[in-house]
C-alpha cells in the first residue's frame, strides 16, 4: 500500500484530497491529510466582515465533513519534513512515512515581522483583516470610529488575495458614506508597488477608481517600522494615521524553512508548471504555499489543482507530467456601491478589458464595474462550499482564454476608452 | 522589443528600457545605465550589482529587496540609500536584469 500525505486542509488541500480520492485506486493508495484546525474558514468573507456584512459563524464550517470518508485526518502541527527518509515529523514526536507528499499549508500574515506592528496598538488603532479575530476587532473599531485619517497599507508582496486591500479601501469609502461621515474621513492607500496594482492596465484602471473616490495613493512605500500613530518607510517618509488597516508580511509555514524547501518567505520553491518541488520527485506544493509568479488566491488553487491531479496520475504511473499550469488567476474586485469588477490573467497575459467567460455576452465584465460582477462575487460563497471544495467542475475554462478579451493595447488610456465605447 | 544605443553599443531593451538579454551587459554598460537614472556609482553599488547578477544566474529571478538583505547582505536601508526611491527596480535596471516581478 502506498501513502499520499497532504499537509493542510485549506482550500487547496481539501480540493486535492476530494479529487484524488475519486481517482486513486483504493487498493493501491491510502490518503492522509494533516491539519491542526477543527474548522475551515471561508477566507474571501473576511473582507466583508469588518463592514458587518457577515457574522463569524457565516464563514466557518467543521472541516472533517468537507473531506472524503476514506481519508484519514490527523490533527497535528508539522515539525519538519525529512525528504531523505520520506517522512513528515509531527510536533510531539510522531512521524508519517509518505510515498508522495503535497504541501498545502498556505501563507499566513506575520505582523511580528515588522517592528512596532505587533505592539500594544494592535487591535486598537492598528488592525488587519486576514484573520477572523483581526476582522472582528476591526469591525468593532470601525463601528465606533468618529473619523480621522484611515490608512490602508500593504507591508510587502506577495500577499494572498492581492486585490483585497484595494477592495477594503473601496468598501470603506462606501461604508463611511452610508454612515454620513465620509467628509470626516481621509483615506490613504499605501503600497510598496509603484501604482494601485502590478500590471499596467489594471493599475491604471484601479488607480482611477481610487482617485474618483477621493482616496490618496502613496506608492513605492516600503515600511521600516510602525511608530505610535505613524508608518515610517526605509527612505524616512512618515505617514500619520488615526486608524491603520495593514496587510502584514505573508509567510509560508515555518516547517518549510526547517525542511530547507522554501524561499526567503518560506514559500516552497517549485516548478511553476507542475508544482513539483525543486530537485525532488515526490514532494509537491500547491496553492498559496507554493512560490509561484502569480497571485496567491483561491482561484489559482482551483485552476492549479485541476492541472495537478491529471499530472499526478501520470507521475505515479512513471510517465512524464505533460500538462503545464499557465498561472491562470481570476479575481472579483469589490468596488463599493454594490458593484465589482473582474480580472482574469495568467503568467504571461496581464488583466485586460473585455467580457467573461463568453465574448460579448459575458455576463461578467472584465476591468469594468458592474452590478452583475458584484452578484457573481456574492454567489461565489455557496459555490465555494458546494462545488469548489468537493472538487466538482465549475463551468469555466481551466486555462486562461483570450476569448472575450481585448488584445493587448500599447497605451492603457487608449484601451480603456475604447472598451468604454464598446460596452456602453 | 526595441534596440537602444547605449554608449555607442546596440542593446535589446523592453518598453521601460530594461535590458532584455542579461548577457549583453558588462560593467562598462552599467556605468552608462547608472548615469541614465542619475546615479553616482560607488563600490557599494558595484558589489550589490555583482551579487544581483550572480543570484540571477543561479535562481533565474531578479532578487527582491528581501533577498538582497538575507542572501546578499545589503540591508533594505542601504538599498534605499544606494538606489533611492525605487531600489529593486533601479538595481535591476543598472544590473541589466529583468524588471523584478511585482508579485501579483
Amino acid at each position: 500500500m502506498k501513502r499520499l500525505v497532504v499537509l493542510g486542509a485549506g482550500t487547496a488541500g481539501t480540493m486535492v484530497v476530494n479529487k484524488l480520492d475519486r481517482v486513486l485506486s483504493k487498493d493501491e493508495w491510502e490518503i492522509v491529510i494533516v491539519e491542526p484546525s477543527l474548522v475551515h474558514l471561508y477566507q474571501p468573507g473576511l473582507l466583508f466582515l469588518p463592514f458587518g456584512r457577515y457574522e463569524p459563524a457565516d464563514l466557518l464550517k467543521p472541516n472533517q465533513p468537507l473531506l472524503p470518508a476514506g481519508v484519514s485526518l490527523i490533527r497535528a502541527e508539522v515539525e519538519r519534513i525529512d525528504t531523505a527518509a520520506r517522512q513528515v515529523l509531527l510536533v510531539g514526536q510522531d512521524s508519517i512515512r509518505y510515498d508522495q507528499l503535497v504541501i498545502a499549508t498556505g501563507t499566513t500574515p506575520r505582523p511580528d515581522m515588522t517592528p512596532g506592528l505587533d505592539g500594544p496598538q494592535m487591535g486598537k488603532t492598528v488592525h488587519e483583516f486576514y484573520t477572523l479575530d483581526g476582522a472582528v476587532a476591526l469591525r468593532r473599531a470601525l463601528s465606533q470610529w468618529q473619523g480621522g485619517r484611515l490608512v490602508v497599507h500593504i507591508v510587502e508582496l506577495p500577499i494572498k488575495c492581492p486585490v483585497a486591500p484595494l477592495e477594503f479601501a473601496f468598501l470603506a469609502d462606501d461604508y463611511f458614506q452610508q454612515r454620513g461621515m465620509r467628509d470626516r474621513v481621509e483615506i490613504t492607500y499605501v503600497t510598496p508597488l509603484s501604482g494601485a496594482f502590478t500590471k499596467p492596465i489594471a493599475a491604471h484602471r484601479l488607480g482611477d477608481l481610487l482617485e474618483r473616490r477621493g482616496i490618496d495613493l502613496e506608492p513605492d512605500f516600503y515600511v521600516e517600522r510602525v511608530d505610535e500613530g505613524a508608518l515610517v518607510s526605509f527612505d524616512e517618509r512618515t505617514i500619520p494615521f488615526d486608524l491603520l488597516v495593514t496587510v502584514p508580511l505573508n509567510m509560508g509555514a515555518d516547517f518549510v524553512a526547517r525542511s530547507n524547501l522554501g524561499d526567503e518567505l518560506n514559500h516552497v520553491k517549485v516548478d511553476p508548471g507542475t508544482f513539483l518541488a525543486n530537485d525532488l520527485l515526490n514532494v509537491f506544493a500547491i496553492g498559496d504555499a507554493a512560490a509561484l509568479p502569480t497571485s496567491k488566491a483561491g482561484s489559482v488553487a482551483h485552476f492549479a489543482v485541476d492541472v495537478f491531479v491529471e499530472n499526478f496520475l501520470e507521475h505515479i504511473a512513471g510517465r512524464p507530467m505533460e500538462r503545464r499550469f499557465d498561472g491562470h488567476t481570476n479575481c472579483f474586485v469589490e468596488t463599493g456601491n454594490g458593484k465589482a469588477l473582474l480580472i482574469d490573467f495568467n503568467y504571461t497575459t496581464e488583466p485586460l478589458p473585455g467580457s467573461y467567460p463568453l465574448p460579448v455576452f459575458g455576463p461578467l465584465r472584465l476591468l469594468k464595474e458592474t452590478r452583475m460582477n458584484h452578484l457573481g462575487k456574492l454567489a461565489f460563497k455557496p459555490i465555494y462550499w458546494h462545488v469548489l471544495l468537493p472538487g466538482r467542475r465549475l463551468p469555466v475554462p481551466i486555462e486562461m482564454s483570450m476569448s472575450g478579451k481585448d488584445a493587448t493595447p500599447e497605451d492603457p488610456d487608449l484601451a480603456i476608452s475604447k472598451t468604454e465605447e464598446k460596452v456602453s | 522589443m526595441t534596440v537602444a544605443t547605449i554608449e555607442g553599443r546596440q542593446v535589446d531593451v523592453d518598453a521601460e528600457g530594461f535590458l532584455s538579454d542579461p548577457q549583453q551587459w558588462d560593467e562598462a554598460l552599467a556605468e552608462a545605465l547608472s548615469k541614465n537614472i542619475g546615479l553616482e556609482m560607488t563600490d557599494a553599488h558595484r558589489a550589490a550589482i555583482r551579487f544581483a547578477r550572480a543570484d540571477f544566474m543561479t535562481t533565474g529571478e531578479t532578487p527582491t529587496l528581501r533577498r538582497m538583505a538575507t542572501a546578499g547582505g545589503v540591508t533594505t536601508k542601504d538599498m534605499f540609500l544606494l538606489f533611492p526611491k525605487k531600489p529593486a527596480k533601479k538595481l535591476a535596471y543598472v544590473a541589466g536584469l529583468p524588471k523584478p516581478v511585482g508579485c501579483v
